[in-house]
């Protein structure tokens, strides 16, 4: 008995048209399968706190020549009273990697101990590697508060 | 009765057939030569990271991953838990010790040329392995939560997100949300448990059946004063006689790691405050610190580019290309070696012990 004939091959019409449809249902269930994994790992965005302004401290509380790390929506800003007792306000986000920034009280400049950047009390880059200079906000004393505002 | 009586096939013969077991322990032979000291690095790394999987199952049972909890069951693991301060101490220990042989392994790999034909796929999976050893490194260290290890993986994940294009989505996968929180604690958690563990052992998997299928290579000088007969071509059994050899070694380095866990038990700093500035002193673990001097040293702008994004560019194309070698050393062969590449070898060793020397300075 002879086998019976196979009436395609590779290659032959028909069976490009079976590999098509095979490869294609194949290959959209995958994607089906991975868009909502992928989804998954990506975490909902958080909703960026919205108030502009924010007590950052006693105006009796801090001396002349410090500063202090505080709380401006989810990030951390720095508060520094100069030597001759203005307030001034920054980011503490380095530009540079993200590290925290602190105030020097024998640079009188603001410093991150991460890559030894250091910027004026203008808040501009002048030293180590950060590339832009730090936001600035606005300070201001409001009866016994200091209240640090960012524009817009 | 004729010929000499037949022994009994074992219980594992009579099922997996005759002498298969014996064949493949059999097959695994050691050269012995001048360089044979460079054969111990890997298994030795295997160990340590046998032990890693030890002393992190233990650390399991008591470790918990929010950013409330973690540096307190740390110091709870530390000071209340009997031999907690072992476990956990020869855990940072060996992970770096680990890190130590093989980053060994692979340049003596190097440096024997190792990598050229047919290993060429024994060298990538060393080299995936090498990073996933330094991802186990990165995340391992977030764990306890405290300030040290809070800026280095702040400083850590805003480089991966300052690559192109992809960054800022790589940055947000890493850290579950824009800033590091206790979502980056949990994610990384997951990392070092559960995602690190499973490739490392798949991949571990491939280099281990590549290096025994393919047997231990001869570096090229040594191979070609055999061929000359200048030298006697020597081997040992793998085992027994090179396995007993390496158990010396393992049972040698459990002595250090109880010695070194004893005498300097690992720090565990102060908790993670996410509104302190960042303390001084600051610095990433030592395998890190070559390429966290350079970032150090490199200008804001470099042309058109920031300079954090140019080192980074850099070290990953760098990466890429250590990877690769054995794909573009091609004039190594049988009884040659390539004055290049071993140059690019020592400029990259030197590179890497003068920036970690001027960053401890």
């Amino acid at each position: 008995m002879s086998p019976p004939e196979i009436p395609e091959k590779a290659g032959q019409p028909g069976r490009r048209w079976v590999n098509i449809l095979l490869g294609g249902g194949l290959a959209a269930s995958v994607v089906s399968f991975l868009y909502p994994a992928i989804r998954y790992i990506i975490p909902p965005a958080v909703a960026e706190s919205t108030s502009r302004s924010v007590v950052a401290a006693k105006a009796d509380e801090l001396k002349r020549n410090t500063g202090k790390i505080f709380k401006f929506g989810s990030k951390p800003a720095l508060l520094v009273r100069t030597a001759d007792g203005t307030f001034r306000a920054f980011t503490a986000v380095c530009t540079h990697l993200n590290c925290t920034v602190q105030y020097r009280d024998d640079l009188h400049q603001i410093w991150c101990a991460c890559h030894n950047g250091l910027y004026d009390l203008e808040g501009r880059n002048v030293s180590g590697p950060p590339p832009r200079p730090l936001e600035v906000y606005e300070a201001h004393v409001q009866g016994e508060d200091v209240v640090v505002t960012r524009s817009a | 009765m004729s010929g000499p009586p037949q022994k009994k096939p074992s219980w594992l013969d009579e099922r997996f057939g005759a002498g298969t077991i014996e064949e493949f322990l059999r097959h695994k032979i050691i050269p012995i030569h001048r360089h044979s000291i460079w054969y111990y690095f890997g298994g030795m790394t295997l160990f340590l990271f046998i032990i890693q999987v030890l002393t992190g199952i233990l650390l399991l049972l008591y470790y918990r991953p929010t950013p409330n909890d973690a540096f307190e069951s740390v110091q709870y693991v530390m000071t209340q838990v009997r031999f907690g301060w072992l476990i956990r101490s020869v855990h940072s220990w060996s992970a770096n010790l680990m890190i130590f042989t093989a980053f060994v392994h692979m340049f003596s790999v190097y440096f024997l040329k190792a990598y050229r034909k047919p290993r060429e796929l024994t060298w990538v999976t060393g080299m995936l392995l090498l990073f996933i050893v330094m991802g186990f490194g990165f995340s391992g260290y977030l764990l306890p939560w405290n300030t040290l290890a809070f800026f280095a993986t702040k400083v850590g994940t805003e480089m991966a997100g300052s690559i192109p294009i992809i960054g800022k989505w790589f940055l947000i996968f890493l850290r579950g949300g824009e800033e590091v929180t206790g979502a980056t604690l949990t994610r990384f958690f997951g990392f070092h448990v559960a995602v690190l563990p499973g490739l490392a052992t798949v991949l571990l998997a491939f280099h281990l059946l590549f290096v025994q299928q393919l047997g231990m290579s001869l570096p090229p000088g040594v191979e070609k004063a055999i061929a000359e007969g200048r030298e006697p071509k020597r081997t040992m059994p793998f085992v027994p006689n090179f396995f007993l050899r390496d158990m010396i070694g393992w049972y040698a380095a459990l002595g250090v790691l109880g010695a070194l866990a004893a005498i300097f038990p690992w720090e565990l700093g102060a908790k993670a405050d996410p509104f302190a500035a960042a303390p001084a002193g600051i610095r990433p673990e030592w395998y890190f610190l070559f390429m966290f001097q350079t970032l150090k040293y490199l200008p804001p702008k470099v042309l058109f580019m920031d300079g954090e994004l140019l080192g980074i560019l850099l070290f990953s194309a760098a990466a890429m290309v250590w990877v690769a070698v054995p794909f573009l050393d091609r004039h190594v062969g049988f009884g040659r070696t390539t004055r290049f590449f071993t140059g690019a070898g020592v400029f990259v060793i030197g590179y890497m012990l003068v920036f970690t020397w001027l960053a401890l300075r």
